[in-house]
């Protein structure tokens, strides 16, 4: 299946100012050169530690941040510069859910309100037809049509964010950005919500870019990972080559520092751990250029692709075409 | 360093306790009367043992570790029960005999460093605080101590990090802070609440390591706070699972994780996304944990979360049942608890 949606060597630099003239000295390279694609029904992972870019990604895509070189093309056309724009397809098939749902609602504005607002500014519905769809919408997150006359402060943290996926599905969008949707949960409340996700994915069609830094989660939940680090992409593959078939040697410390619930292995890890970051610091220097930057992406088969630089790259057969 | 012996043998080797909790329950005033937040909790610490207390935001866990060390306003909080450190009541001590306890013999290491370190001060200078009231060393002494320390905590220009302010440090480098301040008089007891929460998985891993290679010198016992099941299963010794102020169920780490028994516990676990059953759904735990002032006083306190189960399997007043060495389960509710066909009960 072909893409819908394709993200083109995007970057996000911000200034740095300084100086006798408080002239633009440096840049901040938060993202630096990120390519992605996204199919239909598919969930993309994006994952790193903080800092290395992986929100300000989703926030760019969306519109929420200023792209400072690279294109966005959604269904053939160039939208890089009419994200904003109101009228726009794109500004209403991509929505997003925020980490913390309490910030990311108006406390003044009933449920009503914040959910019918997308709806009023896409859709042109009568007072009657836009009630119906918020009932709706509040079923379909598993909520009781009361709910519409509260306030985002009356329900509790899971509620919440259900609230926000209601909003984030009112005008039936394309793709979700979803930008640490269950960090702030519980354990229970967070297996809630994953399942949620899961369900109205599975059910209209979504695609979502998760952007996370807990990679149980997004083994849960993601098709497709990308790895960042420093504003770029050090892997990206399908989960099972990142997961079963790590290049990187970041993907590899990465991969090691996840904490598993079998007890009984965990002497195991905590050695093969020490490991891995004594060989961290031994080849680091291979895996990143002088400036400590990430190479390009080299594919490694169809749907792996990994950043090596031309050291490593003569071991592994690297096929050409790029997916 | 542990060997693997060590630590699984652990829980049976090391007998001495060094802390023991008895009855404690911390009550604060809402309006006009008082809600228990931690409720009759009986608990002990061995040396060099790790003791974490797990369950879901509001079930006590920090009120726990905060009344340990008496960081409880006396005119809203009461503390009732006995926490016996060193043949002493912590809960009766006055506060001038308490300072002489934390930072000294207790070491507290919080979640948020950013807002536990003082942003006015130099970071040489906060360890050093600790060091002025509870030794003896002389400033020449305890400058000398400071840069020790943080070089034991693994910071790699402890000169330069010593003149730093908070602000200016990462927050793995600022939790190293934590710890090196919790660490500077040589505590018999650290209490870590939620140490790694904020952190990215790599630091975590790190500072957790860190943790337990400062354990392993001092002999210390630490009582680790968390939500992650995770980080439990990577270094506890003995798990306490807390719902709603309650310990509901407590044994050793491979028996938690391998035999879990109360239906909170075994809930909790098959909630967490696990390789093995990627495309499965993650089991939910019906309704949410309830706040203080809806806490029903009588009967099971997870009873309305498993309505399925039938009024007369539990207990009129659980009590926690020994049901094997060193395993304690609270309410008899789990003998008829099983999942939907049984399926996450094969492997757990």
């Amino acid at each position: 299946m072909s893409s819908f949606m394709e993200v083109k060597d995007l970057c996000v630099h911000y200034p740095i100012r300084g100086g006798f003239f408080n002239t633009v000295i440096d840049h901040v390279y938060a993202v630096d050169g990120v390519s992605m694609e996204f199919e239909k029904g598919k969930t993309y992972g994006l994952v790193g530690e903080s800092g290395s870019g992986k929100s300000t990604t989703g926030k760019a895509i969306i519109g929420l941040e200023k792209i400072t070189s690279g294109k966005i093309i959604y269904e053939g056309e160039d939208v890089t510069h009419q994200r904003r724009k109101r009228d726009s397809a794109y500004n209403r098939d991509i929505q997003m859910i925020f980490q913390d749902s309490q910030s990311s609602m108006n406390p003044r504005k009933r449920v009503l309100d914040i959910i019918a607002e997308p709806i009023r500014n896409f859709m042109n519905m009568t007072v009657q037809e836009e009630r119906k769809r918020i009932i709706e919408l509040l079923e379909i997150v598993g909520m009781s049509e009361e709910a519409m006359y509260k306030y985002p402060h009356q329900f509790s943290g899971g509620q919440r964010q259900r609230l926000g996926i209601a909003r984030a599905v009112a005008c039936n969008p394309k793709m979700i950005i979803a930008d640490e949707p269950v960090s702030a949960l519980d354990l229970s409340v967070q297996a809630q919500v994953l399942n949620f996700m899961k369900d109205i994915q599975n059910e209209y069609g979504l695609s979502y870019l998760f952007i996370s830094h807990d990679l149980g989660v997004v083994r849960h939940m993601c098709d497709h990972i990308s790895i960042m680090y420093k504003g770029r992409f050090v892997e990206t593959g399908s989960k099972n080559e990142i997961f079963k078939d790590p290049r990187h040697i970041y993907t590899k410390r990465l991969l090691s520092a996840i904490p598993n619930i079998a007890p009984e292995s965990r002497l195991e890890r905590k050695h093969k751990r020490r490991q891995v970051e004594v060989d961290y610091k031994k080849e680091q220097h291979k895996y990143y250029d002088e400036d400590g930057k990430v190479y390009p992406l080299s594919s490694v088969s169809s749907n792996h692709s990994v950043a090596i630089g031309s050291i490593e790259k003569g071991g592994y057969e690297s096929v050409e075409n790029n997916s | 360093m542990k060997t693997s012996e060590e630590v699984l043998a652990n829980n049976l080797k090391s007998s001495n306790e060094i802390l023991k909790i008895n009855h404690l329950r911390t009550s604060f005033r809402i309006k006009d009367s008082y809600y228990d937040a931690v409720d009759d909790v009986s608990l002990s610490l061995k040396e060099n043992e790790v003791l974490a207390i797990v369950g879901e935001s509001g079930c006590g866990k920090s009120t726990l570790a905060t009344s340990i060390v008496g960081l409880h306003n006396p005119l809203n909080t009461k503390v009732t029960g006995e926490i016996l450190y060193n043949g002493s009541n912590i809960v009766k001590l006055k506060e001038d005999d308490l300072n002489k306890i934390r930072g000294n013999d207790i070491g507290f290491i919080f979640q948020d460093p950013l807002s536990a370190l003082n942003p006015l001060m130099r970071i040489g200078d906060q360890i050093e605080e600790s060091l002025f009231f509870h030794t003896k060393l002389d400033e020449q002494q305890r400058k000398k101590r400071v840069l020790e320390l943080l070089d034991q905590v693994g910071i790699i220009n402890p000169k330069r990090v010593a003149r730093q302010f908070s602000h200016q440090l990462s927050g793995g480098m600022r939790q190293r802070v934590m710890i090196a301040i919790a660490i500077a008089c040589k505590p018999k007891i650290m209490i870590a609440d939620e140490p790694t929460t904020a952190l990215d998985v790599t630091i975590q891993a790190q500072i957790l390591d860190l943790l337990l290679d400062l354990q392993a010198e001092t002999n210390a016992g630490i009582i680790l706070i968390t939500h992650d099941l995770g980080v439990v299963a990577e270094v506890a010794d003995r798990v306490a699972v807390m719902y709603a102020g309650q310990i509901i169920e407590i044994a050793s780490v491979q028996e938690l994780f391998n035999n879990p028994k109360h239906p909170y516990t075994r809930s909790l676990l098959n909630s967490i996304p696990q390789v093995e059953r990627e495309s499965e759904k993650l089991e939910v735990i019906q309704g949410i944990v309830p706040t203080l002032t809806k806490l029903s006083k009588h009967g099971c306190r997870f009873s309305p979360r498993i309505p399925w189960i039938d009024e007369s399997k539990h207990e009129k007043e659980p009590q926690l049942h020994e049901i094997s060495p060193g395993h304690f389960v609270r309410c008899t509710c789990w003998k008829n608890f099983h999942f939907d066909g049984e399926k996450g009960g094969s492997h757990l």
